[in-house]
């Protein structure tokens, strides 16, 4: 269930979520807070994604990564979370830790410092990031909760993940806008992907179809507050 | 002067083949035909203006085909390559004309291989025309930019001779010109002595497509006058006959439908042979052909023709149009351009021209004889229509001409050439530059600017420079650069060309409403914008292809639709279907509305209109801008009337927004049409102006140029979708990969993420440089905007009224009707969770 609280952190009203029944926060930076265990969860950094393109000639601008790590930054200080989880697909490709300029990996080494960080393997990035810190987990649980990469294709209860990149279209006024989205139904939630360059897939495709064994709601990222939205009123595209 | 002297030259009798078959036919070679063979012969590069059905696809070819006549019969060893390069901008016209020219050819039995190559060409026959080439070759400028990136390009346009380039009117003032004019400049740099035959329509500035056929000095400073190619002009025919709608009905204050004169036009078609219809958008197209088949008592045949029909579909209506089996055919641009449908004796045009050029066109449609007058009528859909109606009538009987000028060429497109010229062999900057510069758009190009353009395709241009191990083009010992991988080839032919689509997506017609998930079958009936799809909900109905359609779903790509028996669907809205009004039409309207004497050709309840507008309120005169103010239920309104255009009132009315909201106003929401736009909002603006707080002069200041324009582009959609446009065409991403098509939705995503990304850490970058030059001329009409703010300075006329005023009904009528501009934003979200909130609680 959606509940609306103030957050003494954050600027709008929180949009807590729960998942078999722990609650947790979802921010509009697109990131999970959970405060009983002080940890933060992102999924799909994809850092490095301009780069891996550029290899294979198409020069996207060399300023995903450095503009995704300090995105990740200003959460990292507001929340001073103990235990970091990047859920996968955290580098775009293998090599991608190995391509960062000096600068960025200076960034993200200091951004780990004094926490635990998981790297939980993704399918683009199944091997720990070369070079860097952090415990490198096919999946991680805590309590009732289960941190993983790719959602399982049927019902799982207590399970968090991304890879999907979820996104919703919210209609109205003969418009509609398009947003990355948290997506859950009490019993498991998926993240939107974080990366400056991760796109976003709707809900309504086929991919989502069969994860939720209740009616779900998307949680949209808005400027400064999420917004939980019913299925009924998203579109397709 | 050698110019004057070749335009007096005298041409040689014709060679025997082309006079006897002239002579067979009763005919004479029209002195123009022979004008422009002289100057071809003579070697001069020439220009022939002539309006439609005056010979000019014949003349354009007559030099080349006796020149091919004339040439010795052995080839010599090694064969020849093409002797003449024809370029149209529609790949049906280069199939029309080779059809139409094979004709005469195979009549006088002359010696001429004449082919077509466009992207429908199969590879085994473009490969064929790679080993042999034709005499002539007719193509799109996209197929020239791709055979001059060959490697083998130098020779197979080693004979080459001539190049003729149709509708270059239209041509020229797109980023398809720019690509073109620097295929034009390699071919002269690959054949010097290359002559260049334009065809044009009738335009305003001559000199710019002369400008456009020879090449610039590329020494600098350029000098001060171009060089300009030679000039053929052949004056219009029978001056044509066009009118405006005379209809008892009354004419609506607003809306662009004009369905008060279908009746009348119904009668029109039913006493004319073959009527073209022509509409402003497709959407009104589909509207009007659905509200002339209600009235359709008489089943006269009437078809629908527009760029998002299937084209199977069109190509059955162009058939049954040129075998005389339709009596009138609704539609759009698309049937605007040179090709020649059958006999059609009557234009009509509904809903105001926009642009005197425009209609010029449409009216050479109908009778495609010189010397024969057009017959034409003009249908205003409103009042300020009928205006806008009478100065397009003035100005086609003066013979002015408002096609747009030509811009400086686009740096995405230089990008993409570039990279080509790579394709085709190994390129010296210096030399590269000097043959960009010689292209008439790109001439005033400086240096710096080209080295950044280079560098972009290179390594992406960034001042990170952490892609130089990845470079797609590097700089070799010998000075020259080269392409890094044979990849870098594949992927530019891949991605070659101007035209981006906006993301379409298939209407298929199923018969179940329950079968959306296994929707297969079904007719595919064409193509819709995605953005009008995303706004709509399944259940809702909307008009395509002539039919009510019922929006099922989305499966796929595709749009499943069934049919409906609702009677009032939603009509569609597609992007860029519409023209802005053009300038000159602008000033036409403008002094009308200022000369009291000019109302008695208007209809009586127009010019009563404007006679009780100068009593309640003013008519401004015509360099004035007129603002009113009044109050109007709660609310406080301003309306300004600058008719510069539906895009430019756009931006005018999000930049006032902006200001008027600073100034703490609390405007709430603005309506923009052709002519006028409303702002409103809370506060009371006519007392604000009245207290100087702000000035009616301060708020129309040009400063809005700068920092609120920026603001604003900043997060702009239209900025995104342009910006889309330019990553597409300068290869930063690419329209399809090797083996698997990106649809057009997932492009979309990943260039406004990378907009986003760039402007925010490399805001001075070559593409959004690109992108901020198209949105002045483009979507956001900025140019405009400037010379507007330019024009009025000093000379804004403010009315503080206490009730709305005539002349503002047309505009204050719109809203609610014409969507708000703009983005939905945090609201769409706040209310859509809101809904979830009273679902909640029960009493939603």
């Amino acid at each position: 269930m959606a509940e609306a609280a103030q957050h003494l952190s954050g600027t709008g009203p929180a949009t807590l979520i729960g998942v078999q029944g722990t609650v947790l926060e979802a921010l509009p930076e697109g990131a999970l807070w959970w405060e009983g265990e002080r940890l933060l969860a992102v999924a799909d950094l994809h850092l490095e994604k301009g780069s891996s393109f550029a290899r294979r000639g198409q020069m996207l601008p060399p300023y995903d990564t450095v503009e995704t790590l300090s995105r990740l930054a200003l959460l990292i200080r507001r929340f001073n979370p103990a235990t970091v989880v990047a859920l996968g697909d955290s580098f775009h490709d293998d090599g991608g830790a190995g391509r960062m300029t000096p600068r960025d990996r200076a960034a993200l080494v200091d951004l780990q410092r004094g926490r635990n960080w998981i790297w939980i393997a993704g399918n683009h990035d199944p091997k720990a990031p070369a070079g860097l810190d952090g415990d490198c987990l096919d999946m991680l649980t805590l309590g009732s909760i289960r941190f993983r990469h790719e959602p399982s294709a049927t019902p799982s209860d207590g399970e968090i993940a991304g890879h999907l990149h979820p996104a919703a279209r919210v209609a109205g006024r003969g418009k509609s806008v398009r947003r990355p989205c948290f997506v859950g139904d009490g019993t498991r939630l998926v993240l939107p992907a974080f990366g400056a360059y991760a796109g976003g897939l709707n809900v309504l495709d086929r991919a989502f179809a069969g994860l939720f064994a209740r009616p779900f709601r998307a949680f949209v990222l808005g400027k400064d507050r999420v917004y939980a939205v019913a299925r009924t009123v998203l579109r397709h595209g | 002067m050698s110019l004057r002297r070749a335009s007096r030259a005298v041409a040689p009798p014709l060679p025997a083949p082309f006079a006897d078959w002239f002579a067979a036919r009763g005919w004479a070679p029209r002195p123009h035909q022979l004008e422009l063979l002289a100057k071809t012969q003579a070697g001069h590069s020439t220009l022939l203006i002539a309006p439609t059905g005056a010979g000019k696809t014949l003349a354009g070819f007559l030099p080349s085909l006796i020149a091919l006549h004339e040439r010795p019969k052995k080839a010599p060893i090694g064969g020849r390559g093409i002797h003449t390069l024809y370029i149209s901008p529609l790949k049906a016209l280069a199939v029309d004309i080779a059809r139409n020219l094979g004709g005469p050819v195979a009549e006088m039995g002359l010696p001429v291989r004449l082919e077509t190559r466009t992207g429908d060409t199969p590879v085994h026959k473009r490969q064929r025309q790679k080993l042999k080439p034709p005499d002539i070759l007719l193509t799109t400028p996209e197929q020239a930019a791709l055979l001059l990136s060959a490697p083998d390009a130098e020779r197979f346009f080693a004979d080459l001779d001539t190049v003729i380039l149709d509708e270059l009117h239209s041509l020229v003032v797109s980023k398809r010109g720019d690509l073109l004019s620097l295929d034009l400049a390699r071919l002269r740099t690959l054949r010097p002595g290359l002559k260049a035959i334009g065809l044009s329509a009738t335009v305003a500035e001559p000199d710019d497509l002369r400008g456009w056929l020879v090449g610039q000095s590329p020494d600098k400073p350029a000098p001060e006058k171009p060089a300009l190619s030679d000039l053929v002009v052949v004056r219009g025919g029978a001056k044509p006959d066009i009118s405006i709608l005379a209809s008892d009905e009354r004419v609506p204050w607003a809306g662009h439908s004009a369905r008060y004169a279908f009746a009348d036009i119904y009668d029109r078609i039913a006493t004319h042979q073959l009527a073209l219809l022509f509409v402003n958008t497709r959407s009104q197209a589909e509207m009007v052909f659905q509200e002339l088949w209600r009235i359709n008592n008489r089943d006269l045949p009437i078809a629908l023709h527009h760029g998002s029909l299937d084209a199977t579909q069109r190509r059955k209506v162009e058939a049954a149009m040129a075998a005389g089996q339709l009596r009138a055919v609704v539609c759009t641009s698309t049937l605007d351009l040179g090709i020649d449908w059958g006999d059609v004796d009557l234009v009509i045009n509904i809903g105001a021209p926009k642009g005197a050029s425009r209609l010029a066109q449409r009216i050479g449609r109908a009778n495609h004889r010189l010397d024969e007058p057009s017959k034409a009528i003009l249908v205003p859909a409103n009042r300020f229509e009928v205006m806008e109606c009478q100065a397009a009538l003035d100005a086609n009987y003066l013979g002015a001409q408002d096609t747009p000028a030509i811009r400086p060429g686009a740096l995405d497109v230089l990008a993409q050439h570039i990279l080509g010229m790579a394709c085709a062999r190994p390129f010296d900057a210096d030399a590269l530059y000097r043959e960009t510069i010689s292209a008439y758009p790109y001439r005033g190009l400086d240096r710096e600017t080209f080295d950044k353009a280079v560098d972009f395709v290179a390594t992406g241009g960034y001042a990170l420079r952490t892609y130089e191990r990845f470079a797609r083009i590097r700089k070799g010992p010998d000075g020259l650069w080269r392409i890094t991988h044979p990849r870098v080839a594949q992927q530019y032919r891949l991605n070659v060309g101007t035209i981006i689509e906006a993301p379409l997506l298939n209407v298929r017609l199923t018969r179940s409403r329950r079968a959306v998930v296994a929707a297969r079958g079904g007719r595919v009936l064409g193509k819709i914008e995605e953005s009008f799809i995303e706004a709509l909900a399944p259940g809702d109905t909307f008009l395509f292809a002539g039919l009510i359609l019922r929006f099922e779903g989305l499966f796929e790509n595709e749009v499943i639709a069934t049919r409906t028996a609702d009677d009032t669907p939603k009509i569609p809205i597609y992007a860029g279907g519409k023209f802005p009004l053009s300038t000159y039409l602008a000033a036409g309207v403008r002094a009308m509305l200022a000369d009291e004497g000019k109302w008695t050709v208007l209809p009586d309840q127009v010019s009563d209109w404007l006679r009780i507008q100068k009593e309640r309120s003013v008519l401004p005169r015509a360099d004035q801008l007129l603002v009113e103010t009044f109050p109007r239920g709660n609310r406080h309104y301003l309306v300004a009337y600058p008719f510069e255009g539906r895009l430019a009132h756009q931006t005018l009315g999000m930049l006032l927004t902006r200001r008027l909201e600073r100034a703490r106003l609390r405007p709430t929401g603005f309506v923009a049409t052709d002519y006028s736009l409303g702002v409103w909002g809370l506060g009371d603006l006519g007392q604000a102006f009245a207290d100087g707080k702000p000035t009616i002069a301060e708020l129309f200041d040009e400063d809005m140029l700068g920092d609120d324009l920026d603001a604003w582009m900043a997060e702009s959609y239209l900025l995104k979708r342009m910006f889309r446009n330019c990553a597409l065409i300068s290869g930063l991403i690419e329209k399809r990969h090797p083996g698997k098509e990106k649809s057009g939705r997932q492009v979309t995503v990943s260039s406004d993420l990378i907009y986003d990304v760039l402007r925010k850490h490399e805001p001075d970058h070559i593409l959004i440089k690109a992108t901020w030059a198209d949105a002045s001329s483009g979507l956001l009409d900025i140019g405009r905007v400037s010379d507007m703010l330019a024009r009025i300075k000093g000379r804004i006329v403010l009315k503080r009224l206490d009730r709305i005023s005539p002349l503002a009904v047309p505009v204050m009528l719109e809203i609610g009707k014409e969507s708000i501009v703009g983005e939905a934003h945090e609201d769409v979200l706040r209310e859509a969770a809101d809904d979830l909130v009273r679902d909640a609680m029960g009493n939603g």
